[in-house]
Formats: structure tokens, C-alpha cells, sequence
């Protein structure tokens, strides 16, 4: 028998079930899928900058936005979260990895293979071109012949497997393998959110794959769930992917919640204001986000009575949404804040967050929805959350976190370029698109007439846009620069208080040589400040 | 000016003033965090040397102050939403029968009139008295939308809505589908003209007379025109395409070809290179019958 050959860098990379290896590949298929989305987002504003173009014919159009949509929210964010939420979760709570670090690779391998899957279709006679939330019967075979809507369905299949695996894994990793004196009540506050979230994530996607499984049946074996000709029911469909689609608003933004409530208070030299009240929150808005799917549908005749009482869920879900963005502001308050480039990125984001989520509790009075669902005021409000919301607390996250990930730290001159650059061209690129709803325009057309003020709006939007992608460009730009060339970071380049600080950066495989007590929730400060330790005050928890 | 503040009916004027409220209150919100994030990021900058501030907690009074507060705007919020929808919204199931049915095809708009008139692209309407419009689908889901009027209803296969369709005064008011229905979503565009009641009553009257017959109509037939176009007036199937008898009326061809010289004839030839993905083929026809499909189909006023 031949000694085995030592293992190439491409077969470790491809057998890992170290969590922060796996960690690495979430976030990097996040970025190369980002990359390829806003692509599709540029082909888009290429289409709209001028009225009546012919850039872009709009079977090509129709397909653009149903993968921008698609991809952003599944290959994208989702994998970004998951994949922070994979490195970071053990290191937090001072576990070696994931409680299944099997499980945990099979959950990578499965979401990549959605991904692919769900490109496959340019291969196979065309993309998905029924929008990222596919309504039936526009989703159906009649209307939709072509493979393009199959591949979609079991590309979602796969990805949501991938998600179900990862939130299995957090729940027992948070559960289990919490170091000695991290009581429920001392975790940080994204592992607290990712764990809130994991159930999230348990209790929505059902319904996805329930919807998923009908479509393909009504595809593939002739069923009729969704056609009203043979006593289905299209609103079968937006019941069911509503019912994961809303939570699953809340799935990709309560992560971003639990990276601000990480950032802020370390930049502002204070802890979080109102622990307690960010962490009961959080619960709230997790169960109240299962009852306001129907405010996707007031436009359908639904009755009164019943679209009164999700109007009423959904204005009250943004008390608790209220509190939050109260309390990261209240953390300000005081502190001693320094502007680092991620501290910029959450900063910003307080403020575009509560944007879009103004602009979304508009949604929840039902007559402004009467006007406005489905225009460009929907688009301006969800890229408020998504990007405004999202993607800051992501980029927030990037420059927090890359240090510790890779042992460098981010270039902070790059990290300027690139915050500005983002802040100016998003602002351009979606605060306009208000206006452009409140003109008339709908969404998800590929042309629009020259009526007053529409071609100018969109250029600006457009121009917006190109300032927006070449932000992000210098973000990418920076990642692979700063891998190469970045300063040494150090194992705490921030004056950090929660446990991955206290690892080796980056982290050996099994994390820890001996992890530091926890009698707060800030066992770093307790170990720098004996003199004056949260626990023997009242941020013990 | 925006048409959702531009409102034209009471219907549209409710929903503006809605609107207006809630844009000044959340305005307001905003400018409070506005107000603690720039006073913060100008009053708390740390200067060189700085040491850490004093940890603080939290302070349960503030806390329960930013629940209590927001949970009381919010229920004023809904108590207005309740009282604008019961005054904008049509009964659900309307005790009697409505004034216009209303289709969505891909990718046009059907108007039908309980006379027997039937039309596309242009849904006349009595000035300055409120109708009721039945929302329906004849294939995926579409959304009748005119913003001055009022709200928009999805036009769901298999399900009717029903909205309230009125303006003060006599004019045009553009609407579009709001609703991702296919390739041709974008061209769904259509009007609302209203006029005054006796200049309806004698359109509405017309549009349901029957022609006399013309030797253009067995060119019509033998090019299979018929196959997805109601030449006839009171026409009870249903089409693929919008209904001729009095094409020559209408203002719009397709979303937004203005019905001049030569558009037709064009529209006739090449329907394909005005809205891309259209159910309607290109012709191919001789030019001598597509100028005879012309000529007669301009008869038909």
C-alpha cells in the first residue's frame, strides 16, 4: 500500500468541515454571486436609463430581475449570513465548531449546488422569467413553457434544504456548546439573534417547499393546484410563499440586526443600550413576522375585515423594529465613538434603515398600499432595507470582521472610497425611485413611456447606479488587496469584549487554547478592566 | 405632478390625504433619529487620548417610553386606515350588477358594458358619478390601476373585484397593470375617459350598434382574423385579442400607438416590432390586402 499523497489545497478546501473554512466558502460564494447580481442589476438600469430602449428585449429584461431578485436574496445574503453566522457562532461562544460539522459542510455543498442549479436554466432554453416570487398561473406551463421556471423551483428546493441544515446546526451549536458561564442571558447579541433566527428559518421554509412541490407538480404532472380552471386557486400560491416570503424578510435582516448590535457598541466604547429589550425584540418581530404575510396581497379582493387584521400585524411589528434602531442610537449616546470604515457602514445604516422601514410601514396602511404596491415605490422601500439595511450591516460586518478572519485588517483609505462611493450612489440609485412610484411608474417593466419626469428620474438612477457598482467594486477590490497586503490586525485590533476576539487571528482549527471565563457578556472587558468588571454591575446578565 | 397626489376623484382625494398625514409623521420619526444619530456622531466623537466612557446599561424608563409611545402611534395610524378604506373600497359582493366589467388579457385591457358595448384600451366612463367597475382576468393575474382614481385591484383568474371607478370632471386618465404579467406587462397601458353623462350614454349606445356588412370583412375572415378578434359588436366569447367593431374610434393601438394615419397599416403589418412578445404574429400578408385589412377596419368608427 502507497502512503497517501499529501492533500492539495483544492481537496482541503473541498473536504473541510472546519466551520471557519466552511465560513470562508459561504462568504465567498455570497461574493461571487453578488458580483454576478448586480451585473444583472446594471443590465437593468442600462434598460431603464432612457425610455422606449431597445438595450435589452424584454424576454431578456423579465429574466434579469426574476435572478437579480432571486439571487440576491438566496445567493447572496442568505449565504453571507449563514456563512458569518457559521464562522462566528462557535467562536462566540467559545466552541471549537459547529455542534455537526458534517451537517454543516452538507449544508455549503447543497446551497452551492442550488446555485448552480438555478443557473443551469441560462444553459437549458432560458432563466426563470415569472419574478422571484413566481406567481401562478403566470408560473405555469401554459404561460410559462420553457424549462426556465423548473430549474428555479428545485434550484429553491436545494437552497432552502441548505438553509433548514444550517439553522438545525445553530440551534444545537447555541443550545450545546456554549462555553462554562454563558447563560442564555450573556450571549452576544448576534448569536442570540442567529439563534431566534435559526427557528425562523425552521418554521418558515416549509411553506416555500410546500408551494415549490405544488408548482412542480402542477408543472411537471399536470396537477392543478394553482389553476382556477379546474378548481385551484392562484391565490393558493401567494398564501403559501408569503407565508414564507414576509419571515423571510426577517430571516435575512435579523442577522444584519445582530452584526450592528455587535459593531456599534464596541466603536462607541459602551456597551449595548438596553440588552433586555434588544433581545425580547427580537422575539417579537420573530413572531409577529408570521402574521403579516397578507399585506403582499391587499390588491387582491380579500375582504376588509380580514386585510384589517394584518394591516394591524404589520404596523405593530415596527414597535419592536422602533425599539431596536432606539437603542443602537441610544448606544451613541455618550459613548466615545470612533469612525472606523465599519463603524461608518452602521452608522449609515441606522439611518437608511429607518428609511425603509418608514417607507415599509406606508405598506401597512392599507390605502397607501392601494396605490402604491407593485410600483417603484416598493422597489425604493425593499432596496432601502435590503441595501440601505442589509448590505451596510454586511459591509459593516466585512470590515469588523475580516481581520480576525484572515489576520489582516481592511485598508481603511480603500474602506472611505468605498463607503462614500456606496452611500452616494445608493442614495441616487433608490431615494428617486420613490418619486418614480409616486408617478405612476410599475415595477418589473422593461420600458416605460417618455412621460414628464420619467426619463430624467431614471437616469439619475441609473447614474446612481454605476457610482453604486464601482463602490462595490473598490469593496471586492479591497478584500483581495488587503488579503495580500493589509497591516498585521493582531488577535483584537478593536478593543473588542466578545470571545472570537480572544482567539488567534485568524483562529487555529480548534479555536482556543483555553477560552476565557464568562461571567458576563462581556468577558474580554471583565479580563482588561478587573478593576471595574460588568459582573459586578449591572451588565453581569 | 405625481397622479397619487393629484387626486381626481373623492376616492383618490381620501387616500392622498392618508398619505400626506403619514408622510408628515414619518418624516418626523425620522428626523428624531436623525436628530440622536447627528447629534451623537458630532457630541461624542472621540478625540485623541480619549479613555472609555463609563459603562451604561440601558434605563428601563426610556425603554418602556419607546414602546409605549410608537404602540399609541400605531394605533391611531390604524384607526385612520380603517376609516379611509371603508370610505374608498367597493363592497366585496356588491347587491347589484356592475356597471363595466373590466378583463385583463396579456397584454390589453377588455371594457364590457351591460348593453352589449365592448372596447379596449379606452374605458369611457360618466363623468362625476361614482360606478362600479368588476376587475376580472381572462389568464394570469393583472392589476387595474389608474392612480387618480383611486386604488388598484388585481384582476385575478377565477376571482372578480371590485373598485369604485369615478372622476370629478371630464378628461383622460392614464393607467397601466400593476401586476408582472409576461413579456408585454410594460404595454398594458390604458385610459380612463371620462365624459359627460349624455356624451357616454351616446357612446356607450354606439359602441353596441352593429355595422353594415362590407366586402372588407370576407378578407377579415378568410386571413383568419376572426379566429381572435370580435368584428361584431355584443360578441359574447372570448377573445385573444381586443375586440374591431369600432376600432376606428379608439385613440391607442396597442399600449400606446397613437390610432393615426398609417398605425394601423403598421400595427396590420408588424405588430412584433411595436410591443415585442405580443400574442399577435406579424402578417405577412400581400400589401394590397393589408391596405384592403386598412381600409376596412377604418370604416369601423
Amino acid at each position: 500500500m502507497s502512503p497517501a499523497p499529501p492533500r492539495s489545497a483544492i481537496r482541503v478546501w473541498l473536504s473541510t468541515i472546519d466551520h471557519k473554512q466552511i465560513g470562508i466558502l459561504y462568504m465567498l460564494t455570497a461574493l461571487f454571486f453578488f458580483v454576478v447580481g448586480g451585473l444583472e442589476a446594471m443590465a437593468m438600469r442600462a434598460q431603464l436609463s432612457a425610455p422606449n430602449l431597445k438595450f435589452l428585449a424584454p424576454e431578456t429584461y423579465d429574466q434579469m430581475f426574476t435572478m437579480h431578485g432571486t439571487t440576491m436574496i438566496f445567493l447572496v445574503v442568505m449565504p453571507a449570513l449563514v456563512g458569518f453566522g457559521v464562522y462566528l457562532v462557535p467562536l462566540m461562544v467559545g466552541a471549537s465548531d459547529m455542534a455537526f460539522p458534517r451537517l454543516n459542510a452538507l449544508g455549503y455543498w447543497v446551497t452551492l449546488g442550488g446555485g448552480v442549479l438555478l443557473y443551469a436554466s441560462f444553459l437549458a432554453g432560458g432563466a426563470p422569467d415569472a419574478g422571484w416570487f413566481s406567481y401562478a398561473p403566470l408560473s405555469e406551463k401554459p404561460f410559462s413553457p420553457h424549462a426556465g421556471s423548473d430549474y428555479w423551483a428545485l434550484g429553491l428546493l436545494l437552497l432552502s434544504a441548505g438553509s433548514v441544515i444550517a439553522a438545525v446546526n445553530f440551534v444545537v451549536t447555541i443550545a450545546t456548546l456554549r462555553a462554562p458561564g454563558m447563560t442564555i442571558r450573556r450571549l452576544p447579541l448576534f448569536v442570540w439573534i442567529t439563534l431566534v433566527n435559526s427557528v425562523l428559518i425552521l418554521a418558515a421554509m416549509p411553506a416555500l417547499n410546500a408551494a415549490l412541490v405544488m408548482l412542480l407538480s402542477d408543472r411537471v404532472l399536470a396537477a392543478h393546484f394553482f389553476d382556477p380552471a379546474h378548481g385551484g386557486s392562484p391565490i393558493l400560491w401567494q398564501h403559501y410563499f408569503w407565508i414564507f416570503g414576509h419571515p423571510e424578510v426577517y430571516i435575512l435582516v435579523l442577522p444584519a440586526f445582530g452584526m450592528i448590535s455587535e459593531i456599534i457598541p464596541v466603536f462607541s466604547r459602551k456597551p449595548i443600550f438596553g440588552y433586555g429589550f434588544v433581545a425580547a425584540s427580537t422575539l417579537a418581530i420573530a413572531f409577529l413576522s408570521f402574521g403579516v404575510w397578507v399585506h403582499h396581497m391587499f390588491a387582491v379582493a380579500l375582504g376588509r375585515v380580514f386585510i384589517s387584521v394584518f394591516a394591524a400585524a404589520s404596523m405593530l411589528i415596527a414597535v419592536p423594529t422602533g425599539i431596536k434602531v432606539l437603542n443602537w442610537a441610544a448606544t451613541l449616546v455618550g459613548g466615545s465613538i470612533r469612525f472606523t470604515t465599519a463603524m461608518l457602514f452602521a452608522v449609515a445604516f441606522l439611518l437608511e434603515f429607518t428609511v425603509g422601514g418608514l417607507s415599509g410601514l406606508a405598506f401597512a396602511v392599507v390605502p397607501i398600499d392601494w396605490q402604491l404596491t407593485d410600483t417603484y415605490f416598493v422597489v425604493a422601500h425593499l432596496h432601502y432595507v435590503a441595501f440601505g439595511g442589509i448590505a451596510f450591516a454586511l459591509f459593516a460586518g466585512a470590515y469588523y470582521w475580516f481581520p480576525k478572519i484572515t489576520g489582516h485588517l481592511l485598508n481603511e483609505p480603500l474602506g472611505r472610497w468605498n463607503f462614500w462611493m456606496v452611500v452616494i450612489g445608493f442614495n441616487l440609485t433608490f431615494f428617486v425611485q420613490h418619486i418614480l412610484g409616486l408617478l405612476g411608474m410599475p415595477r418589473r417593466v422593461y420600458t416605460y413611456p417618455d412621460l414628464p419626469w420619467w426619463a430624467v428620474l431614471n437616469q439619475i438612477s441609473t447614474f446612481g447606479a454605476v457610482i453604486l457598482g464601482l463602490g462595490a467594486l473598490v469593496f471586492v477590490a479591497n478584500l483581495f488587496a488587503s488579503l495580500a497586503f493589509g497591516a498585521r490586525a493582531g488577535n483584537d485590533p478593536w478593543d473588542a469584549w466578545t470571545l472570537e476576539w480572544a482567539a488567534a487571528s485568524p483562529p487555529p482549527t480548534d479555536n482556543f487554547e483555553h477560552v476565557p471565563p464568562v461571567r458576563s457578556r462581556r468577558p474580554l472587558w471583565d479580563l482588561k478592566h478587573p478593576e471595574a468588571p460588568d459582573w459586578a454591575t449591572r451588565g453581569g446578565g | 405632478m405625481a397622479p397619487v397626489f393629484h387626486p381626481q376623484s373623492p376616492e383618490a382625494h381620501a387616500i392622498a390625504t392618508i398619505f400626506l398625514y403619514f408622510l408628515v409623521l414619518a418624516a418626523m420619526i425620522f428626523l428624531v433619529v436623525a436628530g440622536m444619530v447627528g447629534y451623537s456622531i458630532v457630541r461624542y466623537r472621540a478625540r485623541p487620548g480619549d479613555a472609555d466612557p463609563r459603562p451604561t446599561f440601558g434605563h428601563r424608563r426610556i425603554e418602556i417610553t419607546w414602546t409605549v409611545v410608537p404602540l399609541v402611534i400605531v394605533v391611531v395610524i390604524f384607526a385612520f386606515t380603517l376609516r379611509t378604506m371603508a370610505g374608498v373600497d367597493a363592497p366585496r359582493e356588491p347587491d347589484r350588477p356592475p356597471d363595466l366589467t373590466i378583463t385583463g388579457h396579456q397584454w390589453w385591457w377588455e371594457a364590457r358594458y351591460p348593453n352589449g358595448a365592448m372596447t379596449a384600451r379606452e374605458i369611457h366612463i360618466p363623468a362625476g358619478r361614482r360606478v362600479l367597475a368588476r376587475i376580472e382576468s381572462a389568464d394570469v393575474i393583472h392589476d387595474f390601476w389608474a392612480p387618480e382614481l383611486g386604488r388598484k385591484m388585481d384582476a385575478v383568474p377565477g376571482r372578480a373585484g371590485y373598485i369604485w371607478l369615478r372622476a370629478d370632471t371630464p378628461g383622460t386618465y392614464a393607467g397601466t397593470c400593476s401586476e408582472f404579467c409576461g413579456v408585454q406587462h410594460a404595454g398594458m397601458r390604458f385610459g380612463v375617459i371620462a365624459e359627460p353623462q349624455a356624451d357616454f350614454d351616446a357612446w356607450v349606445a354606439q359602441q353596441a350598434e352593429t355595422r353594415a356588412a362590407d366586402p372588407g370583412e370576407r378578407l377579415f375572415r378568410e386571413r383568419k382574423c376572426g379566429e381572435c378578434h370580435a368584428i361584431s359588436a355584443k360578441d359574447d366569447k372570448t377573445y385573444t385579442g381586443p375586440p374591431l367593431a369600432h376600432i376606428a374610434g379608439r385613440r391607442f393601438l396597442g399600449g400606446n400607438l397613437p390610432n393615426r394615419e398609417g398605425n394601423l397599416m403598421l400595427w396590420i403589418t408588424s405588430p412584433q416590432s411595436i410591443l415585442p412578445g405580443n400574442r399577435m404574429p406579424d402578417s405577412r400578408l400581400p400589401a394590397d390586402e393589408v391596405q384592403e385589412l386598412t381600409r376596412f377596419l377604418e370604416t369601423r368608427r
